[in-house]
């Protein structure tokens, strides 16, 4: 049976663990490897860090709104900020010269290496992130 | 070995400073900024230290972690420091290599062999 869950967090980059809990109880239910709740963890926690501190800038009256479902073949999260939004299109890469030394867009080059879709809406402000689940290597 | 926090512990050898960072997870901005303060601390009191930061411990980190450790490594260097990294966890390999911080930092498989890699003090 999928999991479907809507939530609206608070703005507090700790408030993370305690939803996290939840998404981490369905993907061991659903039979998720251990590889694929490192990946959605990683991918999770980055967007709600960004969300929280870029997006809602840390104000207590805001919240993030988070859409979750896990079934037997992926897990699908929909995170929304009340923030401004951004365009990732501007984000730099993190990966190039000397921005190796500095702190922004590791976060988003993270949750788009370990997510299989990973989109954004117009605005900026809402990130819809897929992982399907890993298939077992066949023995040989 | 001394214990700072519950956050690391610190040993002091002939050779170098091992730090191991002793928490499983490393998240939350509490967490990285307790780590930074103490690890600074013995970086500004070390003037050309060879630091091995040994993440034996850890099997969870954020992105946060990683610019700190970019600060450190500035900071180390800075002093005219060496700094290695060892015993990392193969799921955090992966993200230091996916963020290419591979060819920022030298990665050792375990203590001895990273401290063995420093050059000879003269």
């Amino acid at each position: 049976m999928p999991v479907r869950r809507s939530l609206a967090v608070e703005s507090r980059p700790c408030a993370f663990e305690a939803w996290w809990e939840e998404v981490l109880s369905a993907l061991e239910a659903q039979g998720f490897s251990q590889d694929d709740i490192f990946a959605v963890h990683l991918a999770l926690e980055e967007a709600f860090q960004n969300a929280v501190k870029h997006g809602n800038r840390m104000n207590p009256a805001k919240k993030v709104m988070i859409d979750y479902t896990v079934d037997p073949e992926k897990v699908e999260v929909r995170m929304t900020d009340e923030g401004a939004g951004f365009d990732p299109g501007r984000v730099p890469d993190p990966r190039v010269g000397e921005n190796l030394y500095r702190p922004a867009g590791r976060g988003l080059l993270l949750i788009r290496s370990y997510m299989h879709t990973v989109e954004y809406n117009e605005r900026g402000n809402s990130l819809r992130m897929v992982r399907h689940k890993s298939r077992p290597v066949p023995k040989s | 070995m001394a214990a700072i926090q519950p956050r690391i512990n610190v040993e002091y050898t002939e050779e170098a400073t091992i730090i191991a960072f002793t928490d499983e997870r490393i998240l939350e901005d509490t967490d990285v900024r307790a780590l930074r303060e103490a690890v600074e601390s013995i970086v500004e009191q070390a003037p050309r230290i060879h630091l091995v930061l040994d993440f034996r411990h850890v099997k969870f980190l954020s992105s946060a972690v990683l610019g700190l450790l970019i600060r450190i490594s500035k900071r180390v260097y800075e002093q005219e420091g060496e700094l290695r990294l060892c015993n990392i966890h193969p799921g955090i390999y992966e993200v230091f290599k996916i963020t290419r911080l591979t060819n920022v930092f030298e990665i050792y498989e375990d203590v001895e062999s990273a401290t063995q890699s420093f050059s000879p003090r003269p």
